[in-house]
C-alpha cells in the first residue's frame, strides 16, 4: 500500500462513507462523507478526491482530498449512512436522526429531514425527558432503520413525518448496530454478544431468531452482511475477535478468528469483491482480510515472501477443531494469528460456496494485510468501493487510498 | 523558591469589577473559574450592581486553534516513535534516528506554519488576519530556534561542517531571497534591474557563490566594459575552497587552501582592481570578512545571526564549536549597535550558541505561548542524553515536569484528551497518578465514549478507575430504567453490591408484574452469575421458570428447594418460592419425595415462627396477614396432603 494519503483535518473521525455511484456507472469513486464526534462543535462534511482539473490546486498536492462542504451537527455522530445519491443519514448522540441533503450546484448540505425524538429512556412530553443516544443506521431506499442505546428499533421511511414502526424494549441491553438481511429483515447486534434477527411482518416486540457467542456475552460492535450470500454475516466484538455466522442454521458463530487487540469498530465486506474484507480497531489498525487465495502452495510461498514486508500478515485457516492448524507446526510470525473455529458444522455443507464458511482445511487461506504504516490513535471508521478505502482515525487524520488491489 | 524570572502579565477580565465586589476563584488544571460574589467588604446595605457571569479563564489558549490541532496531533505520532527508539541503539545509527525524529517535528511545524500563513492572507478581517500572522511568526521562531537546536545538540556538528549547518539554518530562514531572484531574472533585463545589485549582494551573504557568478556574468554581457573585472570576481568566488560533503581533504588542507585564497583576495583589494565598480569592491570587503563592510548591509542581513555566519563564513569557516559563544555575543553586540536591546528570540538563540540548554528552555517556557514546543524538544534533548544531570526542586525531572503540563493542557480540552494519555504513560513517575486524576474526569455522554475510556484504563490495569467508570454508567443505566444494561455494567465492573441491587429491582419487578423483563440477558447469565448471590438466586430462579415451563417438574422441584435449603435466596422472597412450589405439589403424580416434603415444612415454620409480632396494626396489615394467613393454611394443606402421598408411593415402591 504504497499510495495511501494522510490528511489532518482537527476533528476526531467517527464515521466515513463513500458516496454510491449511480447505478451502471463507470466512474470510480471519487466523493465521501465524513462525521466528527467528541468535538465542541461537531460536523458532517463532504471531501473530493477527484482530480480538479482547471481549478486553482497548488495547495493540494495530486491524491490529497479536499474539503467540498460541511455542516453543523448536534451531538456526535454515531452512524452515517448514504441514502441516495444526494441525501445523508446521520445518527446523532442526542438521538436525534437527521437526513442531510446535498446541493452539487453550490456545494451546500442543509437539513431536509429530522427525527429530533427517534431515540429516548424517558418519553418526549415527560417531564424528566432523557434522549438515548443513536448508536446504528441503516438504508434501503424508502426505508430507514435506526437502533440506540435506549434498545429502541425504529423504522422509518422518508416520506414519512413519524415513524412507521416502532419496537420499544427490543433489547435489554445497547443496540450496536444494524444491518438489512433481506428485507424486510434486520439483524441487530448488542451489548452481550446476541445478534438478533427482526422481520417487520410480524407484530410483536419479539426478534425471530436470537444468535449469540457462547459463554463470556463479549459485546458486538459492528455487523456486515456478505453482498452476494444474505446469510452469511460477519461481526467485530469488543475484544476485537472477528465473527463469521451463517444464520440460516446453528445459533453460534461459524468461525471465530482473533484479530484485533481492542475493539473492532467496523467490518466491511468488499461490495463487489467479497472475497475480501476490512476490519479496523480502537487499536490504531485497520486490516485488509483476503480470503480469494485458495492454492495451498503458492499461498504459503507468497506469505514467506510477503512476511518482510508487512508487520502484521498471516496466512489463517478456518479449522475445524477435528484437525490440527497448519500453523501451529510452522509457528513463528503467523501463530500470533490464533484461529479458533466452532466446529458446530463441521465439514457439513460442502455445497457452501463461500470461502468465509468453509471448513475444509486444504484449501483457503487468508491473507491479512495491515494497510496503516503506524499505529496510533483508535481507527474509528472505514469504507471501501471499488478499489478505494477511506479510513477516520481519532488522531484526527482521515486516509484514503485510491489502488487497494493494486 | 527561586526568584521570579519576569513580571506576571495581567489579564483584565472585561465586565468584571474586581475594587468594588470581592471576587470568587476556583483553579482547575489549566483554566480557572471567576466571578463576583455579593459580599461586600464594608457591609454597606446598597447593593451595587454586579457582574451575572462566571468567567472562564483559559491559561493554555493554543489548545484550541484550530490549525494548531494539526500540530498536537501529528506530532503525538512522532513523539510515540521516539519513545519506541531502541534503548540499544548507540553511536551513528542512534543520531541518525535522532536527527530523523528532530526533522519530521520540524517538518510538521513548516506545515502548520505555510497553513497559518494561508488562512492569514485569506482573512477577510483584518484583526483575525494580524492574529493569524503573529501565530506564522511565533511558528517561524520555533522552527528557528528548534533548527539550531538540532544542529547544535543532536547533530553535534564538529568545526568545518558546523559552518555548513549554520549556513543552510540562515538559509532556509532568509528565504525572501527566492523570490527576489524570481522577480529580476524575470525582468527584460536583469541586470539593469533595481535590485540587481542587492540579489547579487545577499547570495554572496549568503554564500550561494555559483548563483552570484551566474548573475555577474549576465553583468558582464551587458556591459563589456566591466566584463573584464566581473570575470576576475567570478574566478575568486569559483576558487573559494570549500568544505564538501564527499571530500576527504583534511580540516588543516583546508584552512591553508583558504588562507591562500584569503591573501589573494586581499592583493586585488590593495591592487584597487574593483575601484571602477563600488558594487564589486564591497561585493570583495564582504568576501574577505570585512565586518564594517558587513554591517553596511544590515538590511540585507536582516538579523545578527545573518550576519554572525556571514561573517564566520568569511573570516573562520572552520570554527569550533566552543568558540561559537564569543562570536554569537559580539555579532549581537556589532550588529544592535546599542540602539535597541536584545529580544527574547535573541536571548534564546544567544543561549543556544553558549550551548546552555537549560537556558534555552527556561527562556522558550517564558516567550511562548504554549507548552507543545519545550516539552517536545526538551524530551527529544532528553533522549540525546543531554539533561540527566538536573533535577528540579519539585516533581521529577524536567523533561517529565514539561510533559506534564502540556498533557494536562490537552486534557483540560473537550476533544484532545485522548493525546494526553500517551504523554502520561511516558512520564514514569507521576504520569499514572495525573491520568488517574484526569481520566476521571472526562465526561462520559455516549457508551462509545465510556469504551474508549475503559479500554484506556484497562490496558494499565488501573482497575480502581474501571470500578467507578463501570459504576457511573451502571447508576445511569438504572436511572433510565435500563436494568439489563445496569446489570452488564455491574457485571463488567465485577461490582457485587451493586449487582445485588440490580437483582433486587429484577425480582421486584417480577412480585408486582408477574414476569420477568429483559430476558434475553438473564438467560445468557452463564459464569457471570456467580458474582453476587442474589444475582445467583436471579438466574437460578429464572431457571426454574424456564424448567416449570418446560415440564421438567422434578428438576424444577429440587432446585426451589436447593434455593431454600442452601439459603441462595434472600428470606423475603420464602413465601413467592413456597408459593411457586403450590401447583408443584398439586399435580397428579407425586413431584417432592417425602423427605423433601419435610424440608419445605421445616422452612415453611421457620419462616411462620420468625415473623415479627405487631404490636399495633392498622386495618390494612390485618388484611395482609389474613391473605398471608390464607396462603399459610393452604400450604400447610398441600404439604400435608402430598407428604401422605409421597409416603405411601415411596412405601408401595419399597414394598414390591
Amino acid at each position: 500500500m504504497e499510495e495511501i494519503y494522510a490528511k489532518f483535518v482537527s476533528q476526531k473521525i467517527s464515521k466515513t462513507r463513500w458516496r454510491p455511484l449511480p447505478p451502471g456507472s463507470l466512474q470510480t469513486a471519487e466523493t465521501f462523507a465524513t462525521g466528527s464526534w467528541d468535538n465542541e462543535e461537531n460536523y458532517i462534511s463532504l471531501w473530493s478526491i477527484g482530480d480538479f482539473g482547471n481549478l486553482d490546486s497548488d495547495g493540494g498536492f495530486e491524491g490529497d482530498h479536499q474539503l467540498l462542504c460541511d455542516i453543523r451537527h448536534h451531538g456526535d455522530v454515531m452512524d452515517l449512512q448514504f441514502f441516495d445519491q444526494e441525501r445523508i443519514v446521520a445518527a446523532s448522540s442526542t438521538g436525534c436522526v437527521t437526513v442531510f441533503l446535498h446541493h452539487p450546484n453550490n456545494q451546500t448540505l442543509s437539513v431536509n429531514q429530522q427525527w429530533t425524538t427517534a431515540h429516548y429512556h424517558t418519553g418526549p412530553g415527560s417531564p424528566s425527558y432523557s434522549s438515548a443516544p443513536c448508536t446504528g443506521v441503516v438504508c434501503n431506499n424508502p426505508e430507514i432503520v435506526t437502533v440506540g442505546e435506549d434498545g429502541r428499533i425504529n423504522l422509518f421511511r422518508a416520506d414519512h413525518k413519524e415513524a412507521v414502526r416502532t419496537i420499544d424494549n427490543a433489547d435489554s441491553s445497547t443496540l450496536h448496530a444494524v444491518t438489512f438481511l433481506r428485507t424486510p429483515e434486520i439483524l441487530t447486534v448488542n451489548s452481550i454478544g446476541q445478534l438478533k434477527i427482526w422481520d417487520f411482518r410480524q407484530q410483536g416486540n419479539e426478534p425471530s431468531q436470537i444468535l449469540s457467542l457462547t459463554g463470556d456475552r463479549v459485546p458486538l460492535h459492528c455487523v456486515d452482511r456478505h453482498p452476494n450470500q444474505q446469510h452469511v454475516v460477519a461481526t467485530g466484538g469488543q475484544d476485537g475477535m472477528l465473527s463469521i455466522w451463517d444464520v440460516r442454521q446453528g445459533t453460534m458463530p461459524v468461525s471465530l478468528l482473533k484479530a484485533h487487540e481492542a475493539e473492532m469498530w467496523e467490518v466491511h465486506f468488499h461490495p463487489s469483491n467479497p472475497e475480501h474484507l476490512f476490519t479496523c480497531s480502537e487499536d490504531g489498525s485497520l486490516w485488509h482480510w483476503d480470503a480469494s487465495t485458495d492454492v495451498p502452495e503458492k499461498s504459503s510461498l507468497f506469505h514467506q515472501e510477503m512476511s518482510s514486508h508487512y508487520a502484521a500478515q498471516a496466512a489463517l485457516k478456518l479449522l475445524s477443531s477435528s484437525n490440527l492448524p497448519a500453523w501451529a507446526s510452522r509457528g513463528g510470525r503467523s501463530s500470533t494469528f490464533l484461529s479458533h473455529s466452532i466446529s458446530n458444522q463441521a465439514n457439513v455443507h460442502q455445497s457452501v460456496i463461500s470461502s468465509w464458511l468453509s471448513t475444509d482445511p486444504a484449501k483457503d487461506r487468508i491473507e491479512i494485510t495491515s494497510l496503516l504504516p503506524s499505529r496510533s490513535l483508535s481507527v474509528n471508521t472505514l469504507d471501501v468501493l471499488g478499489p478505494c478505502l477511506v479510513c477516520g482515525t481519532d488522531a484526527e487524520a482521515i486516509y484514503v487510498t485510491r489502488h487497494l488491489f493494486s | 523558591m527561586e526568584e521570579l524570572d519576569g513580571e506576571p502579565t495581567v489579564t483584565l477580565i472585561p465586565g468584571v469589577n474586581s475594587k468594588k465586589n470581592q471576587m470568587y476563584f476556583d483553579w482547575g488544571p489549566g483554566e480557572m473559574l471567576v466571578c463576583e460574589t455579593s459580599f461586600n467588604k464594608k457591609e454597606k446595605s446598597e447593593m451595587v450592581p454586579s457582574c451575572p457571569f462566571i468567567y472562564i479563564i483559559r491559561k493554555d489558549v493554543d489548545v484550541y486553534s484550530q490549525i494548531l490541532r494539526k500540530l498536537f496531533n501529528e506530532s503525538h505520532g512522532i513523539f510515540l516513535g521516539l519513545q519506541r527508539i531502541d534503548e540499544e541503539l548507540t553511536g551513528k545509527s542512534r543520531k541518525s534516528q535522532l536527527v530523523r525524529v528532530s526533522k519530521n517535528y520540524r517538518s510538521v511545524i513548516r506545515a502548520c506554519m505555510e497553513e497559518m500563513h494561508q488562512v492569514a492572507i485569506a482573512a477577510k478581517d483584518p484583526a483575525n488576519g494580524r492574529q493569524f500572522s503573529s501565530q506564522v511568526s511565533i511558528l517561524s521562531a520555533m522552527e528557528l530556534i528548534w533548527n539550531l537546536c538540532e544542529i547544535l545538540f543532536i547533530e553535534v556538528a564538529p568545526a568545518g561542517p558546523l559552518l555548513l549547518h549554520l549556513l543552510d539554518w540562515v538559509r532556509l530562514h532568509v528565504c525572501e531571497v527566492d523570490s527576489l531572484s524570481a522577480d529580476v531574472l524575470g525582468s527584460e533585463n536583469p541586470s539593469k534591474h533595481d535590485s540587481f545589485w542587492n540579489l547579487v549582494t545577499i547570495l554572496v551573504l549568503q554564500g550561494r557563490l555559483d548563483e552570484a557568478r551566474q548573475m555577474l556574468s549576465k553583468e558582464a554581457d551587458a556591459s563589456p566594459a566591466s566584463a573584464g573585472i566581473c570575470r576576475i570576481m567570478g574566478d575568486l568566488m569559483r576558487t573559494m575552497p570549500i568544505l564538501s560533503p564527499g571530500n576527504t581533504q583534511t580540516l588543516t588542507e583546508l584552512e591553508l587552501k583558504w588562507q591562500h585564497w584569503h591573501e589573494e583576495c586581499e592583493r586585488y583589494l590593495q591592487d584597487s582592481t574593483f575601484a571602477t565598480s563600488p558594487h564589486l569592491e564591497s561585493l570583495l570587503k564582504i568576501m574577505l570578512g570585512d565586518e564594517a563592510a558587513l554591517l553596511e548591509q544590515k538590511e540585507l542581513l536582516s538579523n545578527w545571526y545573518h550576519f554572525l555566519v556571514t561573517r564566520l563564513l568569511y573570516s573562520n569557516p572552520t570554527v569550533k564549536p566552543i568558540d561559537l559563544h564569543y562570536y554569537a555575543q559580539s555579532s549581537l553586540d556589532l550588529f544592535l549597535g546599542g540602539e535597541s536591546s536584545p529580544e527574547p528570540l535573541d536571548n534564546i538563540l544567544l543561549a543556544a550558541f553558549e550551548f546552555d540548554i537549560h537556558q534555552v528552555i527556561k527562556e522558550c517556557s517564558i516567550a511562548l505561548s504554549n507548552w507543545w514546543f519545550v516539552a517536545h524538544l526538551t524530551d527529544l534533548l532528553d533522549h540525546c542524553k543531554l539533561l540527566q544531570s538536573h533535577n528540579l526542586y519539585f516533581g521529577s525531572n524536567m523533561r517529565e515536569f514539561l510533559l506534564l503540563e502540556y498533557a494536562s493542557g490537552l486534557f483540560a480540552h473537550p476533544s484532545l484528551w485522548q493525546l494526553g494519555v500517551d504523554y502520561f504513560d511516558y512520564c514514569p513517575e507521576l504520569g499514572r497518578v495525573s491520568l488517574e486524576l484526569h481520566i476521571e474526569r472526562i465526561p462520559l455522554n455516549t457508551e462509545q465514549k465510556a469504551l474508549k475510556v475503559l479500554r484506556i484504563c484497562e490496558q494499565r490495569q488501573m482497575t480502581e478507575q474501571v470500578r467507578s467508570i463501570c459504576k457511573i454508567l451502571a447508576m445511569k443505566a438504572v436511572r433510565n430504567n435500563r436494568l439489563g444494561s445496569a446489570l452488564s455494567w455491574s457485571i463488567r465492573a465485577k461490582d457485587a453490591a451493586f449487582a445485588t441491587l440490580v437483582s433486587d429491582r429484577f425480582l421486584r419487578d417480577y412480585c408486582e408484574r408477574g414476569c420477568f423483563s429483559d430476558l434475553d440477558l438473564i438467560d445468557n447469565l452463564g459464569p457471570a452469575m456467580m458474582l453476587s448471590d442474589r444475582l445467583t438466586f436471579l438466574g437460578k430462579y429464572r431457571e426454574f421458570h424456564r424448567m416449570y415451563g418446560e415440564k421438567r417438574f422434578a428438576d424444577a422441584a429440587s432446585l426451589l428447594l436447593s434455593l431454600m435449603t442452601s439459603r441462595i435466596a434472600p428470606r423475603s422472597f420464602w413465601m413467592t418460592l413456597l408459593t411457586d412450589a403450590l401447583p408443584l405439589l398439586e399435580q397428579k403424580q407425586v413431584i417432592f419425595s417425602a423427605e423433601q416434603t419435610y424440608e419445605l415444612m421445616r422452612c415453611l415454620e421457620d419462616l411462620t415462627s420468625r415473623r415479627p409480632v405487631h404490636g399495633e396494626s392498622d386495618t390494612e396489615q390485618l388484611q395482609d396477614d389474613d391473605i398471608e394467613t390464607t396462603k399459610v393454611e393452604m400450604l400447610r394443606l398441600s404439604l400435608a396432603r402430598n407428604l401422605a402421598r409421597a409416603i405411601i408411593r415411596e412405601g408401595s415402591l419399597e414394598g414390591s
